[in-house]
Parts: structure tokens; sequence; C-alpha cells
């Protein structure tokens, strides 16, 4: 890899390139994290944020996939997403039956021809 | 039963090992391992990344610069900007896992092991969990979580090639619909339900207006939204 050296300078580079550089959010977050009252406002609007965020990523991933995923075409991917919330409440609430179930329905709309 | 000592919480923190968050980490980090080799990179280089780092859009993020030809600072700016997420996560975590007495070494190995998985299962199972458990609980959902993180990164170099396109495809599927079910199955207020629903709804857009900056400005953005509307309530 021309980027990297074999040696150890090529995993000083990924220490702190991608190590240091992430780790420090997360010290900053127990630094803010411990001093922050639960039940305050500043929390919960915190929360509001992380919440929010991880919401971002699904609907990203979804739309806008990379790799293999990118291939299967939207109107699929939308409908087995669909269909594993069905499973999810259908079945119990069973989390593994919701993501298995949606992963399940893509494969075979995707095998059924068209 | 639910564990009464420290070392019992801890076990059951590894008892993640068979529960869907595992499954789901496992099969992205194949997807990261396989990007590696695509990539050209070491697997000693991919592995060491993968069990230093443990957040998969980082590792993702520098591969993907380093194999564009950026320089290590140009691709540190780019992980960093990516990182900025975990850092709601963990001021939203610690104080879950934090008991009278603090234990300032085993609390930055607790951060250290936040990612969005450990996020989730924290938020969703640490609160019926007795305070002093909390810490070895998620110690051991940690622990089993990164060693996922490196058997995934290595089994996607060594061996994913081999898998249908269509079997990658349903199993990179599992990351998406794991976060939003998780997300609305823990979700508690009306807050909640909105910044889901809003930042669902927001970042299709900022990835179009702002892509790189769009994960952050949902959050933020999605998140001050609705903690407003919770507010109002």
């Amino acid at each position: 890899m021309a980027a990297l050296d074999d040696g150890f300078g090529g995993y000083l580079a990924l220490f702190a390139a991608g190590f240091l550089v992430t780790e420090v959010w997360r010290w900053l977050g127990l630094l803010v994290g411990s001093r922050l009252d639960v039940a305050g406002e500043v929390f919960q609007w915190v929360r509001a944020v992380a919440t929010a965020l991880v919401a971002g990523m699904v609907t990203r991933m979804l739309l806008f996939p990379a790799g293999a995923l990118a291939d299967i075409p939207l109107t699929v991917r939308l409908t087995a997403f669909a269909g594993g919330f069905v499973c999810y409440y259908a079945l119990k609430r069973n989390l593994a039956v919701g993501v298995g179930g949606g992963a399940a329905l893509l494969i075979l709309a995707q095998l059924v021809p068209r | 039963m639910p564990p009464s000592t420290p070392a019992g919480a801890f076990i059951g923190g590894l008892g993640l090992i068979i529960s869907v968050p595992s499954v789901v980490l496992f099969v992205t980090a194949l997807g990261f391992g396989a990007l590696a080799r695509d990539g050209g990179f070491d697997l000693g280089h991919a592995a060491f990344l993968a069990a230093i780092v443990f957040a998969l859009p980082n590792q993702v993020v520098l591969i993907d610069q380093l194999m564009r030809g950026a320089t290590i600072a140009g691709a540190a700016l780019a992980v960093t900007l990516t990182a900025v997420r975990l850092m709601p996560m963990t001021v939203t975590l610690v104080p879950l896992f934090q008991g009278e007495k603090r234990r300032h070494l085993l609390e930055v190995l607790a951060a250290h092991f936040v990612a969005i998985s450990t996020w989730i299962e924290g938020q969703r199972r640490l609160p019926s969990i007795p305070v002093e458990l909390r810490l070895p609980f998620h110690l051991g959902a940690g622990v089993v979580m990164s060693g996922m993180m490196l058997a995934g990164t290595i089994a996607g170099y060594l061996l994913v090639s081999g898998v249908p396109t269509l079997v990658t495809a349903a199993l990179l599927f599992m990351t998406p619909l794991y976060f939003i079910l998780s997300l609305v199955a823990t979700s508690r207020s009306a807050m909640d339900v909105a910044a889901i629903a809003i930042g669902c709804g927001l970042s299709p857009v900022l990835y179009l207006v702002m892509p790189g900056f769009d994960l952050l400005a949902t959050g933020l953005v999605g998140g001050t939204a609705a903690y407003l509307i919770g507010r109002r309530r």
C-alpha cells in the first residue's frame, strides 16, 4: 500500500489518523457526561441530538447505500424495509424476527422473476 | 436470571455474543474487511484498525480516504469529522453506568466501547440493571462487540469474495433495520419519537445539500427540533 509503509510507521499512522482522532470525542463525551445532570435540559437535548443522528444514518443507508446493497432497486429496498417492520410488530416485537425477516424478504423479492 | 454480582454482570454482557447486534456488527465488519482488501491494504493494517478504533464508519472513511490518495492529515480530518457523533452518544451513556464510586480507568475503557451498537444496547438494557452492575455489563458487551468487529474484519478480508452479491446485500440490509427497530423499541417520550422521525426525514435532504456534514447537521438540527417539540408537551 503506497500510503502506508509496512513497518512501524504504517501502524503509527493508523493509530494517529484512526484511533486518536476518534477516541478524543469519546474522552470529551466522558468528560461532559460525567458533569451533566441526567434530569437536566442539556442532557435531554444531547439525547435528542444522538437519537436524530442515528436515525439519520438509517435513511442514508437505505436511500444511498454503498456496495452490494446499491445493486438492489430502491423499491425492493423500501418494500423489504417495511416488511421488516411488519415482521417485528406481527411477531411479539422480536428484534431478530424483524431484522431477519426484512433481510429474507429482500432476497425473496430479488429472486422472484419480474 | 438477572446477575447480582459485577462478575455475573460482566458475563451477562459477554452473553450479547448471541444477539442481533452481534450478528449485525459481524456482518458489517465483513464489509469493512472486504473493502480493505479491495483497497490493497495489508490484513495486519485492517485488523489493527478494527481492533483499536471500534467504530465502523470511521474505519471505512479512513480506508476510503487513503484509497483515494489522501494524505494522512487529510484522512485524519475526515475521520474526526465522522467521529464527532460519538460524543453525544458517550455523553448520554456515561451517566447510566456511573455509580457512587468512580472508577476512572474503567470508565475510560467503557467510553472506548461506545459505538452505535453498544449505545443502542445500553439504552435498551442498562436502565433495568442495578446501577453498580451497569459498568461491568457494558464492559462485557464492549469486549464481545470489539471481538466481533475484529473477527468480522479478518473473515471479510479472507473470504468475502466467495459470497454471492445478493446475500451480501441482504446482510448489509440488516444494519439500517436493526438501527431503526431498536430506536423505535427504546423510544420513551414524544421527544424520542420526534427525533427519530425528523432524523430519518432530514438526513437524505442534507446528504444531497451538504455531503460530509449531513449526519452532524441532521443530529444538531433534527435533535434541536425534537427537543423543542418535546418541551412543548
